[in-house]
């Protein structure tokens, strides 16, 4: 089942970005092309410097392995091998590997007339990506600020990092982020729902449209988005659940150095009440 | 070149609001609207309304509101009354639960304001559950939104409620204040040795960034087949067009594998649906079963065992413990 009953009219050559490659054509589901053939070489060196770099490592044992970055006193300068020159070699990959499946999306939009949402949204995964593993080191001198690549591992690092700052949810920006990450999945349970709900009724009852989703949501919720708003509104929130993400990490440390918990004396030292010796709240919280 | 003219709308066409669908009691309760703005039509539908308020409504809201008022009368008193004090304060505020073991009934200014906050806001909760079921029940359509509802509803009872019923004490359920319950949240991390090593914490970020990556899919999908009319989903689900066909292939030449119109949205749901089902799972198990998620990973080998390069500390007994008392 490679092919679809209504596949074989959708699959003409032509209408990517590079014209004439050679790599215009389908292996099995997949579709190739150009940035295919990259795709395929930079994972294939980048997962292959992960298996080098785990082999090298202590363990096998998959919750644990890791390749590190390299320690910080190598700043920006490139480390040897065996001591986060694999990491380095990796980043790059992925890099590659991402921005190729990027544009690969980008030339399957083409062949199907389809608009470029879907890899504009990549590229805000992609740009949180490079954020922390490229520009917050470049800001902060060195590489070693990039996060290790392992299962638990980039976890310790997300729990250390976090703590560094003394506690991360005072983060602004991380609090932005939290909400787009728990708003877009609010949404995407009322969208499902709604969607299964009209064309799964219940038994006797006739399949719902349009008609029926609005008037649910507005006798509910007062207010109904429509189908083309709230895939606008599903598509803008993930994206900003991402770039939040990445603002947040950003500025710990390049732009804050202090706990996050004192970025809120700004806010409690207003003139307005500074000199008021205000109750119920101490200055220095 | 595209012009990206599925981003926002660019020329709206305004006739008469649509009516509301006839269903019983809907003349009885009908309320608020229908108006139009043109703001939101600039992004979705302009009409607002004319929604519904039935008793599950009323009860909510009633029940709801005054959960609040209980809550910001506290935060108030916090200010020692001064307006200024409590405007300031917003994000600071708290309102904790009872200390100490026991479940029954608290003195209002023990944390019995608390228990009655939580106690209203839950039922104000379970109203709107109700009120979610029965409009659907009224429109002849499935019940899947109250059931993911309930998914939310579910991680809420475990926090609260349930966790605290376990342990047989209010005092580690969470207070009501926006910072106070982001200290909870580190605090309750720290204190069962590193919530990252709860196995349906993982799950429920699985689940969380999963949901956020589907929209991202699902939604740029959609916005890229607009121009076929691929946002009339239902339509699509039962008459395959165009727009399907070409979103789906999208997918199928992209990673070798598609859904299609309706079942994307099964992914859509159960992904949604599953982050705070195995959220509250995780939540259950902390303090119950498992008294520390790291020293549980090491056990399970998700993480190395911490080197051992600190001399024994002696543990203080009963009587040291005492002394130190201040």
């Amino acid at each position: 089942m490679a092919i679809l009953s209504y596949e074989a009219k959708y699959r003409v050559r032509g209408g990517g970005l590079i014209p004439g490659t050679p790599f215009d054509f389908w292996i099995g589901p997949f579709y190739v092309g150009f940035f295919g053939f990259t795709t395929l070489v930079f994972s294939i060196i980048g997962i292959g410097c992960i298996v080098w770099g785990a082999a090298i490592g202590p363990t096998w044992n998959i919750w644990q392995i890791t390749v590190s970055p390299p320690p910080l006193h190598y700043g920006l300068s490139w480390p040897p091998l065996y001591e986060g020159g694999l990491w380095m070699i990796i980043t790059i990959c992925a890099h590659g590997a991402f921005s190729s499946w990027a544009l690969r999306q980008v030339e399957i939009a083409r062949k199907l007339g389809m608009g470029y949402h879907v890899p504009v949204a990549f590229s805000a995964a992609i740009v949180a990506y490079t954020t922390l593993t490229v520009i917050r080191p470049l800001l902060l001198g060195a590489w070693g600020h990039g996060f290790p690549y392992g299962i638990f591992a980039h976890l310790d690092w997300v729990s250390n990092v976090g703590y560094q700052t003394l506690h991360f949810h005072y983060n602004p920006a991380h609090m932005i982020a939290v909400t787009f990450f728990f708003t877009t999945t609010l949404l995407l349970a009322m969208h499902g729902g709604v969607i299964l709900s009209a064309v799964n009724p219940p038994v006797g009852e006739e399949v719902k449209y349009g008609e029926h989703e609005n008037q649910y949501f507005r006798d509910t919720i007062i207010y109904s988005l429509g189908p083309l708003g709230i895939h606008r509104l599903g598509w803008i929130c993930a994206i900003n659940a991402g770039l939040w993400s990445a603002l947040c990490i950003l500025i710990s440390g390049p732009f804050w150095t202090e706990g996050w918990p004192y970025w809120y004396d700004w806010y409690l030292q207003l003139p307005f009440w500074d000199q008021l010796d205000l109750p119920g709240l101490s200055r220095e919280m | 070149m595209s012009r990206f003219h599925s981003l926002y709308t660019q020329i709206q066409i305004r006739g008469p609001a649509d009516r509301p669908i006839p269903v019983p009691g809907r003349d009885r309760n009908g309320i608020f609207g229908p108006f139009f703005s043109i703001w939101l039509g600039r992004i979705g539908d302009p009409q607002i309304g004319r929604s519904y308020l039935g008793w599950w409504g009323w009860i909510a809201i009633v029940t709801g509101s005054i959960s609040i008022m209980i809550m910001g009368f506290n935060f108030w008193a916090q200010a020692d009354w001064n307006t200024v004090a409590f405007i300031r304060g917003m994000a600071w505020h708290r309102l904790d639960p009872p200390t100490g073991d026991g479940l029954y009934l608290r003195p209002l200014n023990q944390g019995g304001w608390w228990q009655w906050a939580g106690l209203l806001l839950t039922i104000s909760i379970l109203a709107w559950w109700m009120r979610i079921y029965t409009r659907a029940k009224a429109l002849g359509m499935g019940t899947h939104v109250s059931w993911a509802f309930a998914s939310a509803i579910w991680l809420y009872l475990c926090i609260g409620v349930l966790r605290p019923l376990i342990v047989g004490s209010w005092e580690e359920a969470p207070p009501f204040g926006i910072i106070p319950h982001l200290n909870w949240t580190a605090t309750f991390s720290v204190l069962y040795g590193n919530f990252y090593y709860n196995p349906f914490h993982c799950f429920s970020i699985v689940f969380l960034y999963g949901s956020v990556l589907l929209w991202a899919m699902h939604g740029g999908t959609i916005l890229g087949v607009a121009r076929f009319g691929g946002e009339r989903e239902a339509e699509e689900i039962v008459d395959r067009g165009t727009s399907q066909e070409r979103g789906a292939l999208f997918w199928r030449w992209t990673m070798g594998f598609n859904a299609n119109f309706e079942s994307i949205h099964r992914w859509i749901y159960w992904f949604a649906i599953l982050t705070g089902v195995t959220g509250g799972i995780g939540i259950l198990l902390t303090g119950t079963v498992v008294d520390n998620w790291y020293l549980w990973g090491v056990k399970w080998g998700l993480a190395p065992s911490y080197p051992d390069v600190y001399p024994d500390m002696v543990i203080p007994d009963a009587i040291n413990r005492t002394s130190l008392d201040p």
